[in-house]
């Protein structure tokens, strides 16, 4: 499929709720290096991969390798190992709001190791700078940001750590286009600049041109198209090409209950 | 359906409950214990539990023993047993109803505010922030919480049951006719160490209770503002029941002493 090896690679991943299935046997391999971006619509269980793949949430069945080691059954002091390389950028920038910015930022690398705050304001500072915020940002509390603003922070917050992977949940939701952009953007060239892998989950297409370069497209708990974001426009897939140009009428339904 | 089957379902749903929540502070004191400690959420924790809970504690009693010393007076002057007034309200106060008021006191106060905060953080997935920032929830967020409850209850009980005292005491000599030296003196003379000793075990018990099901309501809630808000409000009505069921337990246990 690729040509680089799988930073991740994804086999048979199944995980319910309930009686409500949410992946049914997905597979899935990110390529070390590149961005890869799952599309989808709502509830089809775009965060929930995200989250099995953190071991935030267990899977009930299938594999998950990072870079090697299974993810799926894992706990403690292995699974604490894998966490080590991810970073992830939440929906609503998930910042901790009863501290301020510069320790919101740095919370990853103090966690880690021991530093003084004169050097954590350092690397907050550093850290700020490379998603284009003044250093007076730092001393502000996460309730006193726009939206726009708060998703840097986060962003910020992910890249401290320098991670070999990098998670992105919705990045660019509820944004302004051009504050999308600069979002979209950032994430460009940060993950070019770091090297790190990306995995993104998104239903913005205009971010998905942007920021991919293999594209995923999740359907009922499975992957039914893979492919670089060049050729999404000729997958020669109905439900890809339906969902890529926001069309009601297609082989994907949407449920009305 | 079968109202025997519903009478099941409800066991089992019940035990399950049980032993999630058991689980889930085994957990927390397990790992909190083997550290990492985080000093400064612990000592917010006690400042938080201990200190600011004062001024409701601390005017529970003072009003508890007040109205004890007038009741007790009117009972006992029926078989002309007045001079036990200042007994009953030091015993009353130090074995049952410091620790239990200050209890609901407490669930009220921090109960409802530590599932409610906790329950934002989860909505706004804070909490999976927090895993991915190689930080553990359980020791970083419930360790602390569930240890300055249990630290701090005894503490206020303690000051809740000499402003308790001093309640009754201003009762007594102002309206009773006691003389201040008499009242003293009746109180000190049948107070036993174990009366106080009880009250304040009693006291970690409802400490770890009430702090247990704030966070773990909390930490469950799911939904948005709407499950906050009912994580909240059960946080408060269990441990308001539990702390009654224990009290009378815990008074069984110590019951001969």
């Amino acid at each position: 499929m690729t040509e680089a090896p799988a930073k991740i690679a994804i086999r048979g991943l199944q995980k319910s709720f309930g009686r409500k299935h949410v992946l049914r046997g997905l597979d899935l391999d990110v390529p070390a290096g590149s961005s890869v971006v799952v599309i989808g619509g709502s509830g089809t269980g775009k965060s929930v991969l995200l989250k099995c793949i953190l071991g935030i949430l267990q899977a009930d069945q299938g594999s998950i390798r990072v870079d090697g080691s299974e993810v799926v059954g894992a706990s403690g002091r292995d699974l604490e190992g894998i966490r080590h390389k991810f970073g992830m950028l939440f929906q609503g920038g998930a910042l901790f709001d009863s501290l301020p910015v510069w320790e919101n930022v740095t919370f990853g690398v103090r966690a880690r190791q021991r530093i003084g705050r004169d050097e954590a304001r350092r690397i907050a500072v550093e850290n700020l700078g490379k998603v284009g915020l003044a250093a007076d940002v730092a001393d502000l509390m996460p309730a006193e940001l726009s939206g726009g603003m708060q998703k840097r922070v986060g962003l910020a917050r992910a890249v401290a750590l320098e991670p070999e992977i990098l998670f992105f949940d919705e990045p660019t939701t509820g944004l302004d286009p051009i504050m999308a952009d600069v979002i979209n953007d950032l994430i460009r060239s940060l993950t070019r600049a770091m090297g790190a892998t990306a995995l993104s989950i998104t239903h913005d297409m205009a971010s998905v041109r942007k920021i991919a370069d293999y594209v995923a497209m999740l359907y009922e708990g499975r992957v039914i198209w893979y492919g670089r974001v060049e050729d999404l426009d000729r997958s020669g897939n109905d439900f890809v090409d339906q969902f890529i140009h926001g069309r009601a009428e297609g082989p994907i339904t949407v449920g009305t209950r | 359906m079968n109202p025997l089957r519903r009478i099941g379902a409800g066991l089992l749903d019940f035990c399950q409950q049980i032993g999630s929540i058991a689980t889930f502070a085994l957990v927390s004191i397990g790992r909190g214990l083997a550290g990492p400690w985080y000093p400064a959420q612990i000592l917010r924790q006690m400042i938080d539990i201990g200190y600011y809970s004062l001024p409701v504690v601390g005017l529970t009693a003072i009003f508890t023993g007040m109205v004890l010393a007038l009741q007790s007076y009117t009972g006992f002057a029926r078989f002309e047993a007045e001079s036990a007034v200042a007994t009953i309200v030091v015993v009353s106060l130090t074995r049952e109803l410091g620790p239990v008021l200050a209890g609901l006191m407490v669930a009220g106060r921090v109960g409802a505010a530590m599932a409610a905060e906790l329950g934002t953080m989860r909505v706004t997935e804070q909490i999976d922030a927090l895993t991915t920032l190689s930080t553990d929830p359980h020791r970083y967020l419930i360790f602390p919480r569930l240890l300055g409850g249990t630290l701090m209850l005894p503490l206020l009980v303690l000051v809740a049951d000499i402003i308790g005292v001093f309640g009754g005491f201003v009762v007594g000599t102002s309206k009773l006719g006691f003389s201040p030296y008499t009242y003293i003196d009746q109180t000190l003379q049948y107070l036993e160490t174990q009366d106080v000793v009880v009250g304040l075990v009693k006291a970690a018990v409802f400490g770890f209770i009430v702090t247990l099901m704030g966070c773990w309501n909390g930490y469950q809630s799911r939904g948005g503002a709407q499950g906050v808000g009912a994580a909240t409000t059960r946080a408060v009505v269990t441990a308001s029941i539990m702390i009654l069921v224990f009290d009378y337990i815990l008074t069984e246990i110590f019951f001969s002493r």
